[in-house]
């Protein structure tokens, strides 16, 4: 043992909410890895359109109604999203529960208009690159829409059932922050999929 | 020996001479900063065991000015390499007069070589073995049929790949006669070491009087065997994939086989072009060349015999 | 404080930190350094299999003509050898040396998300089995490390080999991206009160550069490989000419993630090269900030040159040029480090010529020259006659071997002590160093006199008119020397762990905080957490202050701020847990069961499922003990700016 100083820390909390928790911290990672997975993806399909005759392949452009209808949800989503993560750092566990009961409203909305999006694109994966592409795209996207879908289902039934710590509000906070990228994301991709096509 | 710093033409001469300044610079680079390791590490080990913090502070006023002039020469160094790269790169992107154009397209595992002609009946096609005349800037414009190959002689071009959907097209000019080779570069599947090809310079009037003969269809065969080799030739699988100009045979899936005795080698660069290196080839193309795409033919001994005695009278 | 309460606080935080008996135990281990010599172990166990593959590649070539292992084998012997190498070799094992050291050099008890460090390791033992067991059973990868279409596409390669392939790729990048994300975590938020950032280990920054590097370089191979693996089985036409599609895509972005991974694998090292040389010559790394920006300005640099991969496929001039420009220009910051080095050993104490520093010279004799073999395939007019010969496989090693397996293997010889309590012997260290420094060098300098004699890469055979078979019999007796150099190494390492634990906590009198702590350390690393106020703590500080008052019932780690390293609050680790384990296996299912038919995305997903839920979901006992020790965060206010300390 030392003889030296020592430094006491006693008392300091033991979770804590934004930047400063480890947490926000592996969000921000997954983040930043999916958004690159998004932008590389984006940069593919404008690197086929470049070479292509034609743009789109073979297909007319996809349908606008259903997209534009997915966009304006998930832009609304937002909102309670964000009431929720304000909540939970308040750890109000009643409004945190009916918080993620209207996310999840939401979510099984655009879950819905996805699957009609899906019929709207005009074009099969296997038609030709660009059906591919566009595919990959809506996919990937996809992809994340579910997978914070069950993770919000699963923190709600934790939040009805228990056990309860302080640092599962986190856990809320932090859905909330990646729910903002998966909302924050869709506006590239709709442009993408949705209006490059219609350009000259 | 073929090597890229026996440069046999004015456009591989350069980039040979290129290389070597890069040799140069690098082995002077490398000794001097090899000369200070061990300069310091000599140093190093006779000197106090550590040295104190006035000690250190002046020392690391040195190396401060050592490291910032070794920086800059660095700069310094790179800057003059990558302007004698821009400029010899300019130079060789210089479109030349009057090329030749020749059309090469890859095959798994073989090259195709088609010599562009405004009148079509005087393009040429042949394959593994591009001739050219010596001199002359000669354009070839690549694609693959399949998958990516990259066609270079070492001693008169760097590489350039054939790519399925695409076009590219780099110039050869070799200025001395003879006979250089190549390979495929660019790892294509089971038989890409075997995918071989060489480059025949000659003086102008040769390589003309080559051109024609290549031109002329295929000779009639001449003796009562290779009539009868002609026959096995026509009634089996060759004619599925080969052709021989002026018969029946006209498929493109396979090197034609018109002139095929006047080339040197068979299989892309695999064997000799000898009467029994032909017969096991066709026999058992698989034995010497595994993976290849030509199937193993059948054939009892007199039809293989009358059929190698036939495309050896392919002159 | 007396004695006695300091060894109650030590045994009551050694039970909260200790693993769980048995083998279920040893499926649920969540410590980092159990983690990482686990990757070790595993990673040598690949390279062992790795450079077999090698070997006998390198007796197939000794003669021209030769029959020995046929085409077939052959494709994928080289592909197996460039993939393992590169995704299950030299890749991980330097992450590795992450996961065991950054967190022992920043002063923390445990890597940032310790379950996802244990998923991380299972995803990635699974993925090398799988890669393994499919070679056994003849359908291991044919179309090289690199795995180009179309010929890796379903056309030319039918049969499920390059799915196979494609999969090793998701599997290798999962658990890539993983651990990437915990170093930086770890780096950033938990290192000790005092390490501000311009306190950091050099071998920290590095590991930090790359990983930043893996965040955005393996996103591009796992969306390549996803488009492969699509095209294969679904009938998407992604790099399809035909439909649309375009076969440089591929290469694009195979290149966009394959060049930063040449510098994923080596700036680690460079990190080693650092520590090795400051422990060895007495004094910090001259040039420390110059060292660390050169560091991150070949990370971002790092990104710029990947079509100098692409030098012969007909691009446009002016590209070329950018190209050529921009690969010139990261080695300034690589001949930044070797000039800050080299003043380093100019202006240090005595030097101690130990194995270690052996190695690390010989990485400057070696690496320097695939360096300056490096500045000149940058040339894209060089590069027309360099690209795809034995000599780019000449530089290639010159930098992967000299520049990252040099220091590695004295990176081994540095830390055997600290990871085992026994030294390594200095006799058979130098024995080892010559045959491999010899072998080495009689194996690939050849290869660059070969390449210039035009032999290209990846054949199997040559004919006896070409003229190379003197110098390939050349390199294939180098190779035999590699080897012996490396059964010296295991039998270095064999004999060593059957004697007594006599290295003591610091065997080199070394400066960082991983010498703090006993050989091998304790479950939490540190007892306390240690205070430093310099670059090098154990040089200044023998005895630095300690940090009491977290909690010892519960794997408390201190969380620090980003900047400062001032304490900001604690954080509750894990305990260990099967689940990593569990999900990793459902992970596999679906991987594997994805090369078979695409529905394993759909039914495969229902156990990866259950494993993540199954993983997250506290249980009550966890949670009532969590809840005992809660402190909360303090309410509206932002977080003190003075942290709640007390000096004593």
């Amino acid at each position: 043992m030392s003889t030296s100083g020592v430094r006491d820390v006693t008392g300091l909390p033991t979770y804590t909410f934004g930047h400063h928790s480890l947490m926000w911290w592996g969000t921000m990672g997954i983040i930043v890895i999916e958004g690159t997975v998004f932008v590389i993806a984006i940069g593919a399909y404008l690197y086929l359109r470049s070479l292509a005759q034609a743009w789109p392949i073979g297909a007319p452009p996809p349908d606008l109604t259903y997209g534009t209808l997915n966009t304006i949800i998930l832009l609304l989503s937002a909102i309670p999203n964000q009431w929720t993560k304000k909540v939970a750092e308040r750890e109000n566990l009643k409004l945190v529960r009916i918080g993620l009961i209207v996310c999840l409203a939401f979510a099984v909305a655009f879950l819905v208009v996805r699957a009609f999006e899906f019929g709207s694109l005009n074009v099969h994966w296997d038609t030709n690159a660009y059906g591919s592409i566009v595919y990959a795209l809506m996919v990937l996207h996809t992809t994340h829409l579910v997978t914070d879908v069950l993770d919000t289902i699963v923190l709600t039934v934790l939040m009805f059932t228990g056990p309860l710590e302080g640092k599962r509000f986190v856990d809320v906070s932090e859905n909330s922050v990646y729910w903002w990228f998966v909302v924050g994301s869709w506006p590239f991709i709709y442009a993408t999929v949705y209006w490059v096509p219609r350009l000259p | 020996m073929h090597s890229a710093l026996q440069p046999v033409g004015p456009r591989a001469e350069l980039i040979a001479d290129l290389m070597l300044l890069f040799f140069a610079v690098s082995a002077v680079v490398y000794v001097i900063v090899i000369a200070f390791l061990v300069w310091a590490i000599m140093r190093a080990r006779e000197r106090a065991v550590q040295l104190g913090p006035a000690a250190t502070a002046q020392a690391d006023r040195k190396s401060k000015v050592a490291v910032g002039v070794g920086a800059a020469l660095t700069v310094l160094t790179l800057a003059g390499l990558a302007a004698s790269d821009f400029i010899v790169g300019a130079i060789l992107r210089q479109p030349p007069a009057d090329p030749l154009r020749v059309l090469v397209t890859g095959h798994q595992f073989w090259w195709e070589i088609e010599y562009d002609d405004p009148v079509p009946g005087n393009r040429l096609r042949t394959a593994n073995e591009l001739h050219i005349p010596v001199g002359r800037p000669v354009q070839l414009i690549f694609t693959s049929r399949d998958v990516i190959h990259s066609f270079w002689i070492p001693s008169a071009m760097g590489k350039m790949d054939l790519i399925p959907g695409r076009t590219t097209n780099e110039i050869i000019q070799v200025s001395q006669p003879g006979t250089f080779t190549g390979q495929c570069a660019e790892f294509c599947g089971f038989q890409h070491s075997k995918m071989r090809l060489t480059l025949h310079a000659r003086p102008a009037e040769e390589f003309d009087a080559w051109r024609q003969r290549q031109l002329a269809p295929a000779r009639e065969p001449q003796t009562q065997e290779a009539r009868r080799g002609q026959q096995v030739f026509m009634q089996s699988s060759c004619i599925l994939c080969h052709s021989v100009q002026g018969t029946a045979a006209a498929a493109t899936v396979a090197p034609d086989l018109t002139h095929i005795a006047s080339r040197r080698t068979i299989a892309a660069g695999s064997l000799p072009n000898t009467p029994s290196a032909l017969a096991s080839w066709v026999l058992d193309p698989q034995r010497i060349k595994p993976g290849s795409r030509m199937p193993a033919s059948r054939l009892p001994p007199d039809d293989l015999s009358a059929l190698v005695a036939y495309l050896t009278s392919l002159q | 404080m007396t004695s006695a309460e300091y060894e109650r606080e030590r045994a009551e935080v050694e039970k909260t930190w200790a693993e769980k008996p048995g083998w279920l135990g040893q499926l649920m281990v969540v410590n980092h350094r159990t983690v990482a010599l686990r990757y070790l172990v595993t990673t040598f166990v690949f390279f062992l299999l790795a450079g077999l593959m090698a070997a006998a590649m390198r007796l197939q070539l000794a003669r021209a003509d030769n029959d020995l292992i046929g085409p077939d084998l052959y494709n994928q012997l080289f592909s197996m050898h460039g993939s393992v190498m590169m995704f299950l070799f030299a890749v991980p094992v330097l992450e590795a040396m992450g996961i065991y050291l950054v967190p022992l050099m920043v002063g923390a008890r445990n890597i940032a998300f310790p379950r996802l460090n244990a998923f991380s390791y299972w995803v990635f033992l699974f993925g090398g089995l799988m890669i393994f067991i499919a070679f056994a059973l003849d359908i291991g990868p044919e179309a090289g490390w690199f795995s180009y279409v179309p010929l890796a596409g379903p056309e030319f390669s039918p049969g499920k080999r390059q799915d196979f392939w494609a999969q090793l790729i998701t599997f290798t990048e999962l658990s890539a991206l993983i651990v990437s994300v915990e170093i930086i975590v770890t780096a950033f938020k938990l290192r000790t009160p005092g390490m501000t950032l311009k306190r950091i280990p050099l071998f920290v920054w590095a590991q930090v550069a790359t990983a930043f590097m893996v965040l955005f370089a393996m996103p591009a191979v796992m969306l390549g490989s996803s488009f492969l693996i699509s095209d294969r089985l679904v009938g998407t036409h992604f790099f399809n000419p035909a439909e649309g599609g375009d076969a440089l895509l591929w290469q694009h972005l195979f290149w966009f993630f394959g060049h930063p991974e040449v510098y994923i694998i080596f700036v680690p090292a460079l990190g080693i090269v650092s520590e090795i040389v400051a422990a060895f010559t007495r004094r910090a790394v001259f040039g420390y900030l110059p060292v660390v920006l050169s560091l991150l300005a070949t990370a971002i640099l790092s990104f710029g040159l990947w079509v100098h991969h692409m030098f012969t496929t007909g691009l446009p001039p002016a590209g070329m040029s950018f190209f050529t420009a921009a690969s010139l220009l990261i080695a300034i910051p690589t001949g930044v480090q070797i000039f800050c080095w080299i003043a380093t050993f100019a202006t240090g104490g005595r030097l101690r010529f130990h194995t270690p520093l052996l190695f690390v010279v010989g990485f400057f004799f070696i690496f320097i020259i695939g360096g300056l073999t490096g500045v000149m395939v940058a040339s894209a007019t060089l590069d027309s006659q360099f690209h795809d010969s034995y000599f780019v496989v000449a530089h290639l090693h010159y930098v992967l071997i000299g520049g990252a397996l040099f220091p590695l293997v004295g990176g081994i010889y540095y830390w055997f002590p600290k990871m085992t309590g026994r030294m390594l012997s200095e006799r058979a260290g130098r024995w080892q160093f010559w045959l491999f420094f010899i072998g080495f060098n009689v194996t690939f300098f050849p290869m660059h006199i070969l390449g210039i004699e035009g032999m290209t890469r990846r054949i199997y055979t040559y004919s006896a008119s070409s003229g190379w078979e003197g110098l390939n019999q050349l390199a294939t007796g180098g190779a035999l020397m590699i080897a012996a150099s490396v059964v010296v190494l295991i039998a270095n390492i064999i004999s060593s762990l059957r004697k007594a634990r006599t290295a003591g906590d610091n065997p080199w009198d070394a400066p960082g905080l991983e010498w703090a702590t006993s050989s091998p350390p304790p479950p939490s690393n540190f007892v306390r957490p240690l205070v430093v106020t310099s670059r090098t703590p154990l040089w200044v500080t023998p005895h630095p202050e300690t940090v009491i008052g977290l909690p010892t019932g519960i794997r408390s780690v201190l969380v620090t701020r980003v900047h400062d390293a001032e304490p900001h609050h604690i954080s509750v680790f894990p305990t260990p847990s099967i689940w990593p384990f569990l999900s990793a296996i459902a992970v596999t299912i679906l991987f594997i069961g994805s090369i078979f038919t695409p529905w394993a995305l759909v039914w495969g997903a229902v156990p990866v499922a259950i494993g993540l839920i199954g993983w997250f979901w506290p249980t009550k006992e966890e949670t009532a003990t969590h809840c005992k020790y809660e402190v909360k965060p303090p309410r509206e206010a932002p977080p003190p700016s003075e942290p709640a300390e007390l000096r004593l």
